[in-house]
């Protein structure tokens, strides 16, 4: 009957467990408010969004998919699944990084501002990154890019010094390798 | 059945397909074509509330004494937000409950018009679901969709905001044959491998227990009489939660009392030096886990739920199984029947001899007074002039609660109607106006404080116009009790704002409500007062004037485990024991 050392009433901080990054497919009923509810469960419920991204995706059935990212640690990610399997609009929810084999892809649209060697040097790192000008005035680009999400970050680390005015960016989308569906 | 008919009508018509007889409400400006319609029909029966959070506990009293779900009916705005407190009880309590909310003309919304109010987003996070019925041709469906969700898996509240012109237009109605909401699938089967690893684990226990909540009430009568069954046949002890109480009589041999924050010693020193926990319909909450790094050290945890969202939400699982209470229960029983287990019979005497030294301990034991009244002996005594008969009772929130939970006896299922997960003070008494309702012949007993019984005591009102002749037992003692309590032991006894300067004369206040006033103040006269208000052929109000210094004992103080607890008689070393993280916790 010794009493232990620490005295929360409270599950142990999660400070003290690996705090993980899961990218969950979610597909949705597409009906008003759907959106609300996923994200008024993460806000309630204090979980984070790291990205979203929503579209219609099976517009027969009115299907739409919802690609989360979020961070936890096990423990608060396998409530998160749960949480949202509750919610009544919901068919599936799928966690991408468990199952290993997904391939994840972000775009984003970078305006880079400036002239000479500057902007030179953008086109040429746009060209090494794969980058798309689909805008240009005489003294700015609008790139496109598209890729994992590290390789975003990079680049736009690398446009930073060079004039970067702005970035759009549309949030992760994933999905499975091979021929199953989700 | 298919025909035109207005929305209104569809209402009405939907709430009698459901076979609907009582639905609580109110009126006003946006639900005013239902009421139109519900005047020139006999199938459902309104029951006028004086305030919409009321009617919402009086459905869920209703509900949980019978089973059915509960039906609300309120306007938009002050209608719907009034309603929002009940609702947020609901899905606290998994009570399945259908309200229907008025709401301004659709092509108001978003006007900000007069009583409009956001009703969906407002309610998305206190219901299981929610509708904004936007098209005539939607409204058949969503209120049958609404039935079934609120009623299935794991029930809660659902809502239904019907815009005032949607309730004016004609559509065909037609009772569906299936929803939409596909995804929609509780699964009431437990996977049957994981049920056998419990079992097999159950049969090697020395030191079981079995930890049962709400959800085996939930489960309806059947998963009690299994819960029942397997218990005898097991030889297991067996403790519950605040909401699960009487799903194993209270008078029955292997019963140790209520568990968690003002549960007996004996649940308490079970659950923590158990070596299997067996919890069905239960969810670890905090007010029954104490500190969760020390809560039931030693033990495997076998879990039951319909909401897999409660598995290993707080607590790690060693086994779960998601499922319906019965459903699973019914293969337990059957597996341990089959298989002719049997526990480990030396093992269990000695874990039995063990519990016993603990009973032994009488942790509910308090001080008996010949002066003034001690609550808990109000409440021994009301359950012994009460037990022999058809009995419901509801209650308020606070030292009361505890104390009828821990001092009367439930027999039966269903029988007990407390809020539980939210704590509403004023639960109680609109409660037992629906309790009284579903069951008019049976005596129905709102357990009170007289601080919370003051938050709705406007639905007396209610129970005069409808006959119902509700008990209102309030615990007077003048203070809010808990709060009393804390401040004591927390707070250096400084008693801010938690006296109440100004009580009505209750007495005088029920006969100006049309209904009886009794006081009671020396316990050589309560016996006599009870038997006066038991016969009283109309709602009561029993005002006991009770010891106002009393504590509700024991208790696992704040940041404490569950072999921490403190008896009555350590009262002054409570102080000590809390530490200060202690303090910060509620």
């Amino acid at each position: 009957m010794n009493a232990p050392a620490t005295t929360s009433h409270y599950p142990s901080a999660p400070t003290a467990q690996r705090i993980e990054t899961h990218t969950l497919s979610v597909l949705v009923d597409n009906e008003p408010g759907v959106l609300a509810r996923v994200i008024g469960l993460f806000s309630g419920r204090g979980y984070n969004i790291e990205s979203l991204t929503v579209s219609e995706t099976e517009h027969q059935q009115h299907l739409s998919l919802i690609t989360i990212v979020t961070t936890g640690t096990p423990m608060v990610i396998e409530q998160i699944k749960n949480q949202l399997d509750r919610l009544v609009p919901i068919h599936r929810v799928v966690d991408m990084t468990l199952a290993g084999n997904s391939i994840e892809r972000e775009l984003a649209m970078v305006k880079v501002k400036g002239k000479g060697e500057n902007r030179v040097e953008a086109l040429r790192l746009a060209d090494a990154f794969r980058a798309r000008v689909i805008d240009a005035t005489t003294e700015s680009f609008v790139f496109e890019i598209t890729g994992k999400s590290d390789k975003i970050e990079q680049f736009i680390g690398l446009m930073l010094p060079l004039g970067l005015v702005e970035v759009a960016r549309t949030g992760i989308a994933a999905i499975r390798r091979g021929p199953e569906a989700l | 059945m298919t025909r035109e008919m207005t929305g209104a009508e569809m209402v009405i018509q939907a709430l009698a397909d459901q076979g609907v007889q009582h639905l609580f409400g109110y009126p006003g400006g946006a639900v005013l074509p239902i009421y139109d319609a519900l005047f020139t029909q006999n199938q459902v029966r309104h029951v006028l509330v004086r305030h919409e959070q009321g009617a919402v506990h009086m459905a869920e009293g209703y509900a949980r004494s019978t089973g059915k779900v509960g039906c609300v009916l309120v306007t938009s705005g002050p209608g719907a937000t009034n309603a929002v407190t009940g609702l947020t009880d609901a899905l606290c309590d998994s009570i399945p409950i259908v309200c229907i909310t008025g709401q301004v003309p659709t092509h108001l919304i978003g006007n900000d018009a007069f009583q409009e109010c956001d009703t969906v987003g407002i309610t998305r996070p206190c219901t299981k679901h929610n509708y904004l019925v936007k098209r005539i041709e939607d409204l058949p469906r969503i209120l049958h969709e609404a039935f079934h969700i609120a009623s299935s898996g794991r029930p809660g509240p659902v809502v239904v905001d019907i815009p005032k012109d949607i309730q004016f237009a004609k559509g065909i109605y037609a009772k569906p044959k299936e929803f939409p909401h596909t995804g929609y699938q509780p699964r009431l089967k437990g996977d049957m491998e994981k049920i056998k690893e419990a079992i097999d684990l159950m049969a090697q226990a020395k030191r079981p227990v079995f930890y049962t909540g709400g959800g085996v009430i939930n489960s309806g009568s059947a998963a009690s009489d299994l819960l029942r069954e397997l218990v005898k046949l097991t030889g297991f002890p067996i403790t519950s939660t605040l909401m699960g109480l009487g799903a194993y009589p209270g008078s029955g041999p292997q019963w140790l009392g209520m568990l968690g924050m003002h549960g007996t010693l004996e649940a308490n020193m079970a659950m923590h030096d158990c070596d299997v926990m067996i919890c069905i319909g239960a969810r670890f909450d905090d007010r029954i886990t104490g500190r969760l790094d020390a809560f039931s050290p030693g033990s495997k945890k076998i879990h039951v739920d319909i909401d897999p969202s409660s598995i290993n939400k707080n607590v790690k699982i060693d086994i779960g199984i998601v499922g319906d209470v019965a459903h699973v229960l019914e293969d337990m029983v059957r597996l341990w029947r089959t298989g002719a287990l049997q526990a480990d019979k030396k093992a269990l005497s000695m874990w039995w001899t063990q519990i016993d030294k603990w009973r032994a301990r009488k942790s509910l034991a308090y001080r008996a007074s010949k002066d003034v009244i001690k609550p808990q002996y109000a409440i021994q005594r009301l359950y012994e002039l009460t037990k022999d008969r058809d009995t419901y009772i509801t209650t308020e929130v606070g030292q009361h609660q505890m104390w009828a939970a821990q001092f009367y006896g439930f027999n039966e299922p269903k029988r007990w109607m407390t809020s539980g997960g939210l704590g509403t003070m004023g639960y109680g008494l609109p409660a037992a106006v629906g309790v009284q309702l579903a069951h008019p012949e049976a005596l129905v007993i709102d357990i009170a404080g007289e601080a919370s019984v003051q938050m709705t005591m406007q639905e007396l009102s209610t129970a005069v116009q409808y006959r119902l002749p509700i008990k209102v037992f309030i615990l007077n003692n003048g203070y809010m009790g808990m709060v009393r309590q804390w401040q004591e032991l927390l707070h250096g006894g400084r008693y801010s704002e938690s006296y109440s300067e100004a009580l009505p004369d209750f007495v005088k206040l029920a006969e100006a409500m049309h209904a009886v006033g009794i006081r009671c103040e020396k316990p050589g006269d309560l016996d006599a007062a009870i038997k006066e208000m038991i016969d009283v052929d109309r709602p009561v109000l029993f005002d006991c004037v009770v010891d106002p210094k009393e504590n509700c004992f024991p208790m696992i103080p704040s940041g404490r485990a569950h072999n921490e607890m403190l008896l009555g008689g350590d009262a002054e070393d409570i102080e000590e024991a809390i530490t200060e993280e202690g303090k910060v916790m509620v």
